[in-house]
């Protein structure tokens, strides 16, 4: 029989079990959050069947890994283009031009939060305090590439970038 | 023992205790929503703030464990503001939907709000909206209402054993949900809607019939499964439209399985029969009830006149209150007849003769949640008694080894130490190695008859569990007692836990299993058993409280004989078109929600209960009815003024326990040769199936578990028959019935899982044995 897992590569099961072996035998599901970054890096978003691929993997119950995929926003439980901009608008930001850089990148993208480019390149987010008020305004690329002081030519640069 | 005080009365409490356990046992009430003594502590509603002396803050009675010496206000001025100051927030978002909620009269935050609440909120913005959510036919959701305590949540993860519901997103916008797509499917699903302290769950089959107020109540007993479960049941204009559970610490808890809450719906099924009725010259009549007895007198007085009175059986639902099974069984024998009985669905016998009193669970329930070692042999224990499946899902957490020896491997959703699975055929054998095995880790001497047997593995792991310490018990299921070898079974059990110095019985099937042995609805002598008198025809039958083609362990057999007696009285509470057709007359007898009586339960608690409405229709209680036809037919002893008085002469008295309660057989030489050639049948009795009032309650049968039967067996039987899952495969047994064939890849090989107790297997015959298994 096929296991509910297969749908995750070798590769992918392998990182995984290395986050697993970080945690006491009987507490796999500590590893949940690096599985589903794991998982989402491989899949490019997190799908039901995907987030139930590692809830049984991990041995938890589908709802479990849910609350946890849910809660925090830099997972995507839908597609997302090539790219993910996601621009920090809390309150430092805001006070710092947050929210100018964001209608900014909107106006050159034609697009709105949570919204992608026809094209499926760039998907636009809102972000919460990335722990560095003082760059504001901040933005993150894909989730790992943090962006510094992104004034319009900033913005301008990164998109061209983004190929 | 620490000593505090608390509103300044002092007491003394257990170490660790929590503040609100104390105010409890101090009879002092503490706001709460969150909490429930039965779940872990979340302490997310903030609802219990009370001042403690010397603390800065408010703290949570739910989560604060006591210190010695500590000072406790529960309605200081401190403690009341905050208790104010959380109801605000609660209300923020919780709709005024109070007159259109079923939650209304009985809804925690409606009481609270009432004694902390404003009359009106400073709140103007934007209330949230939560979408609901579609769990199933027992829960319906108002998830608008949620107020995040996460008692559902926990209820699911900890007490039935799988977290089906978990609160997503974040903040406002949390919610609570089961994964996507999917329902809350577990067995014991109703218990949410007690639990939720809104109305969020609220149950969807009462849904807007009634206010809660307007409800008369009763105390009574669950007639299904052998745990016997207390039930408030609830009735308005003289018709049952709700049951809960009440509260017995020592049988349910504070639980109930969804069998015994929703079963109710059948107890106003259209099925129900309200008039006695007789068939003459081949066409049923409605007839007034002293027409039908006495044609029900004459048809059984010709019988036992022209062919002696063994040539009536006497088929016995073990549903039936003691009362009835009582004078059933007086009825048949002041006929002549000894051929009585409720096991309708066991297949072995032989141990009839042999038995040194009544089996039984060996042990009360609550000591069942005391065993540290158990092994269950031969038991769908989640279906079958899922609250003592809850309770060893507990046990297990706190560290009690549970075991299990069985023909399938459907999940418990207990954490299981070893297991061994094996066909039907070959579970006396594996419970003799257990047996040999538990033996030589405990220096005993082993019945020689187990000299020649190898012990496998799995044996092996299941003993070493056993003998490694500890109160242990072994148990056998409902399976293991419907089991072709049931009596070798009960033989090895016992074996094995005297082995081990341990406790050893029987899980009920039944609400009357134990009672009908006390009630002597068995036979005795040369008197035919259930599976005997249905075997060799008899001329007449008296059915009580049964469909015998779905409650028998043969069931296409059962209709065969019933079907050529000459005579079969049914006192029944439904009719159904079977019956029609072998039935000679139909006397409308009450359910248990419409007669007094009792019942006596797997660990031997007498139980009495009053009727909770009255008769419907011409109904009448089966103890009157059956009073009655003792009088027309002349037998002595049959002048009852009350059930009390049946139960009194039943019972000798008026016991707690019932006496002469013991699992001791005298085994002769055990058999252990296993012939099966071809496939096994194994047969479950679905929870939902299991008897005639839970087979007409509708929400219950659109519940998953309440699925068609398929032909389910492992992957290497499927590839070797060619079969593919879904696709069509032809059972033959009595005679072929086509199912839709499915993967259960914990089956051993060489077995096909078919339910019984369903229309579309009936044909099958008989529960146990081998049938001929093929593509179609
Ligand atoms: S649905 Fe009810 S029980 Fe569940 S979290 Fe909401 S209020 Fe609590
Ligand atoms: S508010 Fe934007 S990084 Fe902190
Ligand atoms: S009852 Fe204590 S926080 Fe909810």
């Amino acid at each position: 029989m096929n296991n509910q897992y297969d749908m995750l590569s070798p590769e992918a099961l392998a990182k995984i079990d290395r986050e697993v072996a970080k945690y006491p035998a009987d507490q796999k599901q500590s590893a949940v959050m690096a599985a589903l970054v794991i998982a989402q890096d491989e899949k490019g978003w997190l799908s039901q069947e995907t987030i139930a691929a590692v809830a049984a993997y991990l041995g938890m119950a589908p709802v479990a890994a849910y609350e946890v995929a849910s809660f925090y926003n830099m997972y995507d439980l839908q597609p997302v283009g090539k790219y993910k901009l996601t621009v920090c608008t809390n309150l430092p930001c805001a006070l710092s031009g947050g929210v100018h850089a964001a209608d900014y990148v909107k106006e050159k993208l034609g697009i709105d939060f949570n919204e992608t480019t026809a094209d499926g390149k760039f998907t636009l987010k809102e972000g919460e305090c990335m722990g560095a008020c003082g760059d504001a305004p901040v933005m993150l690329v894909n989730n790992k590439r943090m962006c510094s002081f992104m004034l319009p030519e900033q913005i301008d640069k990164l998109l061209a970038e983004c190929k | 023992m620490v000593e505090i005080e608390i509103d300044g009365k002092t007491l003394q409490v257990a170490d660790g205790s929590t503040i609100i356990e104390a105010a409890h046992q101090l009879g002092v009430y503490i706001p709460h929503f969150c909490y429930h003594k039965k779940l872990s502590i979340a302490a997310n509603c903030r609802m219990c703030l009370v001042q403690v002396e010397k603390a800065p803050k408010p703290m949570p009675a739910c989560a604060t464990p006591v210190t010695n010496g500590m000072k406790v206000f529960t309605h200081s001025e401190l403690a009341v503001k905050a208790q104010k100051a959380v109801m605000e927030f609660l209300l923020i978002n919780h709709p005024l939907d109070c007159p259109i909620c079923d939650q209304g009269g009985e809804c925690q935050l409606q009481d609270l709000a009432v004694g902390y609440g404003e009359s009106a909120s400073k709140y103007e913005e934007e209330k949230r909206v939560v979408p609901d959510k579609n769990l199933g036919p027992l829960v319906s959701t108002d998830m608008t209402r949620c107020i995040n305590c996460t008692r559902c949540i926990r209820f699911t993860a900890e007490i039935a054993g799988f977290m089906e519901l978990g609160q997503a997103f974040r903040g406002e916008h949390a919610e609570v949900m089961p994964f996507i797509g999917k329902t809350v499917d577990t067995e014991l699903s109703g218990n949410l809607i007690d639990l939720c302290p809104v109305g969020a769950l609220t149950s969807k089959p009462f849904r807007f019939s009634a206010r809660t107020w307007e409800l008369s109540r009763r105390k009574s007993v669950s007639p299904h499964d052998g745990l016997g479960s207390n039930l408030i049941v609830q009735t308005k204009h003289d018709r049952v439209i709700r049951v809960l559970p009440l509260e017995n610490e020592d049988i349910n808890e504070c639980w109930l399985t969804d069998k015994e809450r929703f079963s109710y719906q059948g107890l106003n099924s259209a099925e129900r029969l309200t008039r006695p009725m007789v068939k003459q010259g081949g066409a049923w009549k409605e007839v007034d009830w002293n027409v039908a007895l006495d044609y029900a007198s004459h048809a059984l007085r010709d019988v036992a006149k022209t062919h002696g009175g063994g040539a009536i059986g006497g088929l016995l639902s073990p549903h039936s209150t003691l009362e009835e099974l009582y004078l059933a069984q007086k009825l048949l024998r002041g006929l002549g007849s000894e051929n009585i009985d409720c096991r309708l669905r066991q297949s072995d016998f032989s141990a009839d003769g042999k038995r040194k009193g009544t089996p039984w669970l060996g042990m009360k329930i609550a000591d069942v949640s005391r065993l540290d070692r158990v092994l269950l042999v031969g038991s769908f224990l989640r279906k079958d008694q899922p609250l003592l499946a809850q309770r060893l899902r507990q046990s297990a957490k706190r560290g009690a080894q549970i075991s299990v020896l069985h023909s399938a491997d459907d999940d418990l959703l207990i954490k299981l130490t070893a297991r061994a699975i094996a066909s039907p055929s070959q579970l006396p054998a594996v419970l003799a190695q257990i047996v040999k095995a538990v033996c030589a880790l405990k220096g005993v001497t082993a019945d020689p008859a187990l000299a020649g047997l190898t012990v496998s593995a799995e044996a092996q792991a299941i003993a070493q569990s056993l003998a490694s310490g500890g109160t242990s018990g072994i148990l056998l299921g409902n399976f293991a007692q419907q089991h072709a070898q049931a009596a070798t079974l009960h033989s090895l059990g016992r074996q094995l836990a005297s082995a081990l110095g341990g406790g050893f019985g029987f899980l009920g099937e039944a609400a009357n299993s134990v009672g009908g042995y006390v009630a002597k609805a068995v036979p005795t002598g040369a008197g035919l058993n259930a599976a005997a008198m249905i075997q060799s025809p008899r001329q007449a039958y008296v059915v009580l409280g049964a469909e015998p083609e779905l409650d028998c362990a043969d069931g296409a057999k059962a209709l065969e004989s019933l079907s050529k007696a000459a005579a079969v009285v049914v006192l029944t509470p439904f009719k159904s078109q079977t019956m029609l057709d072998y039935a000679a007359v139909l006397l409308p007898v009450s359910p248990f929600s419409e007669t007094s009586g009792t019942f006596v339960n797997t660990e031997g608690r007498v139980q009495s209960f009053y009727a909770a409405a009255k008769p419907l229709g011409e109904t009448r209680p089966a103890w009157k009815v059956l009073r009655v036809l003792g009088n027309l037919l002349g037998v002595t002893g049959f002048d009852f003024n009350s059930s009390e008085e049946v139960r009194t002469e039943a019972l000798g008295g008026q016991p707690e326990f019932v006496s002469g309660l013991d699992n001791a057989i005298d085994s002769g030489a055990l058999n252990l040769t296993a012939s099966a050639t071809g496939f096994e049948r194994v047969a479950d009795v679905p929870i939902h199936f299991a008897d005639p009032l839970v087979r007409r309650a509708p929400a219950l049968q659109q519940a998953r578990d309440s699925a068609a039967p398929a032909a389910r067996m492992n992957a290497s039987m499927l590839a070797k028959l060619g079969l593919v899952e879904g696709g069509s495969v032809r059972v033959g047994g009595a005679a072929a019935v086509t199912l839709a064939a499915q993967l259960d890849t914990a089956l051993p090989d060489g077995v096909v899982r078919v339910a019984a107790a369903h229309s579309a297997t009936v044909a099958l015959g008989a529960m146990a044995g081998v049938v001929s298994v093929e593509k179609a």
